[in-house]
């Protein structure tokens, strides 16, 4: 073992110091909004826009108090809108991964005519922006069947309009999603698939004993990528969901908003719904380090 | 095992087609309202407690009132309410009675949304005139109360500063107003006044399309409503936005934050020109120094934005009889009053003014009344307005930000001229 002379050994103390001011200043620096928003979640409207200009807005000074969580329960119904989102995303990104991971190994690993076609289109919808088609689409869900338990019968009716249904099957099949499977898939040896063919496996098997566990981090990284966008919705539900009780989170925003705006109440309520993401990334902080590290993919 | 479970796949979806056939189809109806009687009503109001507890008050008077309808609310918040009317309007989803904000109403009367209200014309007539929505002569849309734009400022400051405070009999003329921003910043204000430049959207032409109007200019030419050729570019325009963008360079206003007026109320800025809905806060943080003074005359005499949110009654309503039994119940002056008193807005008739905390005669707001029943001008009944609202917002902007006015305005006229063309001038 080569004994290292103390120059060198401080030279290697002083970088680390400095790429851990470094690391700190970067880390304070990104979570400066998070402190902005719940700091400013215990202020009163005034205090906030007063302090505004220096330090204090970052510091619980002056007239603190939980009155704007208060008045947020005061003006939305919170609880059922959270409730809502954790249906409508855990719905997207569980189905999700079963969809677009099975349309992802049908292009990778099966051999039928056409599949490249089918993969250019897959390719093709990422192009198109989901606010040109919103209205078309609302259009269409509003013309579905649906079966409805009325006077204790099932019967039918047309329209999807103001259900959970709406908010989720449009966005299960994610062209991003197949592509992103499609091209992990296809890193895994086809010889696996072969020897399993010879010892009786049907393609489903497969796919199910052999490709999703050897696929953690594309799951992973589906998984994230698809989470962040259901949680966030705000156009389509706005377009689609007109009772209350079936709204998500992200359209409780605009209740804030009137002819003045109560920004007490959107930090507190910013705060409040920003939680449970915040958890979902601190929770799976390593899978997804290592799924972006391991898919080569970007947010 | 495999072929098993396919069957069962087949057989399942089968029985479910078999049973979708079958079963009878629940609702053959393709309005918005649920069961016979059932009159939808959407607001915008959603995250406004006080406005809402209005409306459940009216609601519950009138279902009790009578047996043969039933209101069924749903609210929505003011941000996202017009992508959710554009929306059910795409899949004829739109419920009987819905609310509207005026300037809008004769697009999406046009748009075949709106049938004509049909309210008695007693009770239109009551009503003041920025309170109804007329596209085309007629009545689409009726509201419980207007809001009123008005300058805040202390008559302390005004005093010290040997300013004149102005009327509604002798109101600033532009000059004397150029004169006291000039006298304020001088005297300890670095930005003497606030206009709201840092709000975006209908803010704008509701704002400065009075003052423009003022000085003799216009969004359209409102006679022909056809194009905004010598209206919106003319010598009144040009007039209007070379003192608008001076005031900018002289730095008299800025478009700095936050929207509302918190900057008057920490006295940070001596003039506020903003509208009733702050005049509760103002008085309680200023108090009987408060001044609500009347719009500055820019040549052709003061002017301020009407026409607030009303209420229509969709074309495919099938229950119409019910939405008007409803909208005349609604329109009673405790009502009126109440929302007045909640919201801090000028009630739509004179009785219910009067009966009014804030805008009786004796009231602290009630020269809001006043400059509403005198100034106010509604911003123009075409299908056309959301693209001139837009297209003078962006105009205005850019001569804010040093743009060479006439050409700028030019540009403008070009942009809402081209869409009426391409609209046919949309009926006009």
């Amino acid at each position: 073992m080569a004994v290292r002379d103390p120059g060198e050994r401080l030279l290697r103390r002083r970088r680390r110091v400095w790429s851990y001011l470094v690391l700190v200043g970067l880390a304070v620096f990104f979570l400066f909004p998070l402190v902005f928003m719940f700091v400013s979640s215990l202020k009163p409207d005034g205090q906030i826009l007063s302090d505004l200009g220096g330090w204090r807005a970052f510091l619980p000074l002056g007239d603190i108090s939980l009155r704007n969580y208060a008045g947020v329960f005061d003006r939305v119904p919170v609880g059922r809108f959270l409730l809502n989102s954790v249906i409508v995303t855990v719905a997207i990104v569980g189905a999700g991964l079963v969809v677009n991971s099975m349309a992802g190994f049908a292009i990778s690993r099966l051999r039928w005519t056409g599949r490249g076609v089918v993969l250019s289109v897959v390719i093709a919808t990422l192009i198109v922006p989901f606010e040109t088609i919103a209205v078309p689409m609302v259009y269409w869900v509003s013309q579905l069947p649906t079966l409805v338990l009325q006077h204790g019968q099932i019967e039918y009716d047309f329209g999807w309009l103001d259900s959970y249904q709406v908010q989720i099957v449009p966005f299960i099949a994610n062209g991003f999603s197949v592509f992103l499977f499609s091209q992990y898939f296809s890193t895994i040896p086809t010889a696996i698939d072969e020897a399993a063919r010879i010892d009786g496996a049907g393609w489903f098997t497969i796919y199910r004993r052999i490709v999703v566990p050897l696929s953690g981090p594309a799951f992973a990284t589906v998984a994230i990528l698809t989470f962040l966008p259901a949680w966030n919705q705000y156009l389509w539900p706005s377009m689609v969901v007109q009772d209350e009780s079936l709204r998500p989170v992200m359209v409780g925003m605009q209740y804030f908003f009137q002819d003045n705006t109560a920004w007490g109440e959107v930090m507190a309520y910013t705060s409040m719904i920003t939680l449970p993401v915040l958890v979902v990334f601190l929770g799976c902080q390593r899978a997804f380090v290592s799924s972006v590290a391991a898919s080569g993919v970007k947010g | 095992m495999k072929r098993k479970s396919l069957t069962v796949i087949v057989a399942a979806a089968l029985s479910a087609t078999v049973a979708l056939g079958g079963c009878a189809r629940a609702s053959q109806d393709s309005s918005s309202s649920g069961g016979p009687g059932e009159i939808t009503m959407w607001t915008h109001s959603a995250g406004n407690p006080g406005e809402l507890a209005v409306y459940k008050r009216i609601i519950a008077d009138f279902n009790a009132s009578q047996h043969q309808y039933k209101i069924v609310q749903q609210n929505f918040p003011q941000g996202s309410y017009n992508d959710a009317i554009t929306a059910a309007a795409a899949a004829h989803k739109l419920p009987c009675l819905l609310d509207m904000d005026g300037p809008v109403m004769p697009n999406w009367a046009w748009a075949g949304y709106l049938q004509p209200l049909g309210l008695p014309d007693s009770l239109i007539n009551s009503l003041l005139p920025t309170t109804v929505g007329r596209y085309k002569n007629t009545v689409y849309s009726a509201g419980y109360w207007d809001a009123a734009l008005s300058i805040f400022a202390r008559k302390s400051v005004l005093d010290k500063n040997n300013i004149r405070i102005p009327t509604v009999d002798k109101p600033w003329t532009l000059d004397e107003f150029t004169a006291a921003v000039t006298t304020l910043k001088a005297n300890g204000y670095p930005t003497p006044l606030d206009l709201g430049a840092a709000d975006t959207g209908e803010w704008w032409s509701y704002a400065y399309s009075p003052m423009l109007q003022s000085a003799g200019g216009d969004l359209i030419n409102r006679g022909t409503m056809k194009s905004a050729d010598g209206a919106l570019n003319g010598p009144g325009a040009v007039t209007f936005f070379t003192w608008f963008q001076q005031a900018f360079k002289n730095k008299w206003v800025d478009n700095a934050g936050p929207v509302g007026n918190q900057r008057f109320i920490d006295n940070k800025v001596a003039l506020s020109y903003t509208g009733v809905w702050n005049a509760k806060d103002a008085l309680a943080a200023v108090g009987s120094d408060l001044l609500v003074l009347p719009p500055v005359d820019f040549g052709k005499g003061p002017k301020i934005g009407g026409g607030s949110w009303q209420w229509g009654i969709s074309a495919g309503c099938r229950n119409a009889d019910g939405a008007r039994a409803y909208l005349k119940f609604s329109f009673q002056d405790s009502y009126l009053t109440a929302f007045a008193d909640s919201q801090v807005v000028i009630p739509s008739t004179a009785s219910a003014a009067a009966a009014s905390k804030y805008f009786s005669d004796n009231g602290a707001l009630h020269q809001f009344a006043v400059l509403s029943q005198k100034f106010a001008l509604a911003r123009p009944a075409t299908p056309g307005y959301p693209v001139i609202s837009s297209t003078f917002e962006k105009a205005a902007k850019d001569i804010m930000n040093g743009a060479a006015v006439k050409s700028t305005l030019d540009t403008a006229v070009q942009a809402i001229d081209t869409d009426i063309t391409s609209q046919n001038g949309y009926g006009f």
